[in-house]
């Protein structure tokens, strides 16, 4: 019979392309560990020290005027996470919609683009170091870091969320002669805004935590304290503010698992 | 207004090609009056979607005149385009309503293009404008319930008929339908064919309805628009309208 003399095609050809370059990751893998002298001897040395390190933390210390300095640098924190968001987000709401091609004419689109992939080239420290540099040390430093860090990831995701959208209904409210305006409030916003204030609670829980850390490089907030705790080898200081940064952060899960339900 | 012809609209050598040389619209000439059920039927892919696309420009035709209200729709864009629009309900296959709005939102957006952006922004509809709105969510065949229910908790008829309501609401000269049963049961089909008969009979807009269902146009339309292979092949009332007609249209008669 015809159907038997033709040899069937093999169900599952091998892929050799992802067979190369599961190999090529392999090896490289090897080859980055032998380069960065990564040995087992080192690794088993540093968890001694490791462990010497974490027994001169405890126990914790709550002497009351380390604990004014500590509380005064979380509320900055707080304060500079806040704010950050609060501006970035507002910001992100347009350059997320200009950055969205099915929305914005390209030249547009690509520029918005351009702008949030210079904003998320650099990680908030190193644009806290620019501003410190730019308005001096304190908390405005900060803000405007974790604003600019902010815009990069909201905006970016944003875009995405619009591009995303379901264009069957802005086509309908399209089609009764509404203004781009008025299809952006009653199309695409009922669309993208349960996604975006997700992305914008989101980045508030990522804004404290990276607002614990622009401050060692003098942008305000619990980092600076935190580093001279280190430097003066206080770890008891140490763990005290690791622990609030902690509680804080759990805290902001909770609160944001509540914001979130409140707009599905 | 009307055309010197008596049409609220006149196609006139309408020309769509999405891609060049390949015509999907073949040089359409038609007057649509300015009362009754017009159905277009024909084969998928035989570009009755991309003719009513074409009136109200969700697509933009290559070659042709659409003379509606003293205008050729054809030529405008922006504003002008925005209020020609303004004057033309659309109904579509999917619904098309937007999920996360409530009913009463949803058919209010027929007046959008009426309302500033502040106004629609904190939905500050005119009073009448809302009151209407109701008055069409019960004239469609819902509740007053429905008005704040979201759409998307809606069944595929109470869709559509949101879907009417919210062309309505526009208080169009012209209601454009485009495959509004494909995606129904025979029985809701019916119910809405039956709704938009009556709106348009209450309310003397003409409609214009693509339709896939041969026995529904039959039943419904006064005229009957036949096309394949992008041109109109038959144009005549419901009950000219022949098996060798059909057979023309659809082709061979195996389906009859």
């Amino acid at each position: 019979m015809n159907a038997l003399a033709k040899p069937r095609p093999a169900a599952f050809p091998t892929n050799w392309t992802s067979r190369i370059a599961w190999a090529g990751l392999a090896l490289y893998t090897l080859y980055a560990t032998s380069i960065l002298n990564l040995t087992w001897a080192r690794f088993v040395a540093g968890i001694d020290n490791g462990g010497k390190f974490l027994s001169r933390m405890f126990p914790p210390n709550f002497e009351p005027d380390k604990i004014d300095l500590i509380t005064t640098g979380m509320v900055e924190s707080i304060q500079i996470a806040v704010l950050a968001t609060f501006f970035g987000v507002l910001l992100s709401l347009p350059l997320g919609l200009a950055a969205a091609r099915n929305l914005a004419p390209s030249w547009l689109s690509w520029s918005a683009r351009a702008l949030i992939a210079i904003f998320r080239s650099f990680h908030p420290v190193i644009v806290s170091i620019l501003f410190v540099k730019a308005v001096g040390f304190g908390a405005l430093a900060g803000v405007l870091a974790l604003i600019v860090s902010t815009l990069g990831f909201v905006s970016k995701l944003f875009a995405e969320v619009v591009e995303e959208m379901n264009p069957k209904q802005v086509e309908a409210v399209r089609a009764t002669g509404a203004s781009f305006s008025n299809v952006l409030i009653f199309a695409v916003m009922p669309q993208v805004m349960a996604r975006f204030v997700g992305l914008a609670v989101y980045q508030l829980d990522s804004n404290l935590r990276n607002s614990t850390m622009v401050g060692i490089v003098g942008g305000g907030g619990i980092g600076a304290p935190l580093f001279t705790a280190y430097q003066r080898f206080d770890y008891d200081v140490v763990l005290t503010i690791l622990l609030c940064i902690i509680a804080i952060i759990m805290l902001a899960e909770m609160v944001s698992g509540r914001i979130r339900r409140i707009f599905q | 207004m009307t055309t010197p012809t008596g049409a609220v609209l006149s196609i006139r050598n309408l020309r769509k090609e999405y891609r060049a040389g390949q015509p999907v619209l073949k040089d359409i000439t038609l007057d649509i009056d300015g009362s009754g059920v017009t159905a277009i039927i024909g084969p998928s892919g035989t570009g009755k979607s991309t003719l009513i696309r074409c009136i109200n420009r969700l697509v933009d035709p290559t070659d042709g005149e659409i003379l509606f209200e003293g205008q050729d729709l054809a030529k405008l864009s922006g504003q002008p385009l925005r209020m020609a629009r303004r004057r033309i309900g659309m109904v579509f296959q999917e619904y098309n309503l937007v999920e996360r709005l409530s009913v009463i939102e949803n058919v209010l957006s027929g007046r959008l293009g009426y309302v500033p952006v502040w106004r629609a922004f904190l939905r500050k509809f005119p009073k009448q404008d809302i009151a209407r709105a109701f008055d069409l969510i019960e004239s469609v065949g819902l509740t007053q319930d429905f008005a704040t229910r979201r759409a998307d908790a809606l069944s595929g008829g109470q869709r559509q008929r949101v879907g009417i309501a919210r062309a309505i609401m526009q208080q169009p000269a012209l209601v454009l339908a485009d495959e509004p049963t494909s995606s129904l049961d025979p029985k809701t089909s019916v119910e809405i064919m039956e709704l938009m008969v009556s709106i348009s009979r209450g309310s003397n807009v003409p409609i214009v309805v693509n339709i896939h269902n041969v026995e529904l146009a039959r039943r419904y339309a006064n005229r009957i628009i036949g096309m394949t292979g992008g041109e109109v092949v038959y144009d005549g009332p419901p009950t000219g309208l022949q098996d060798s007609h059909l057979k023309h249209i659809y082709g061979g008669e195996d389906f009859l």
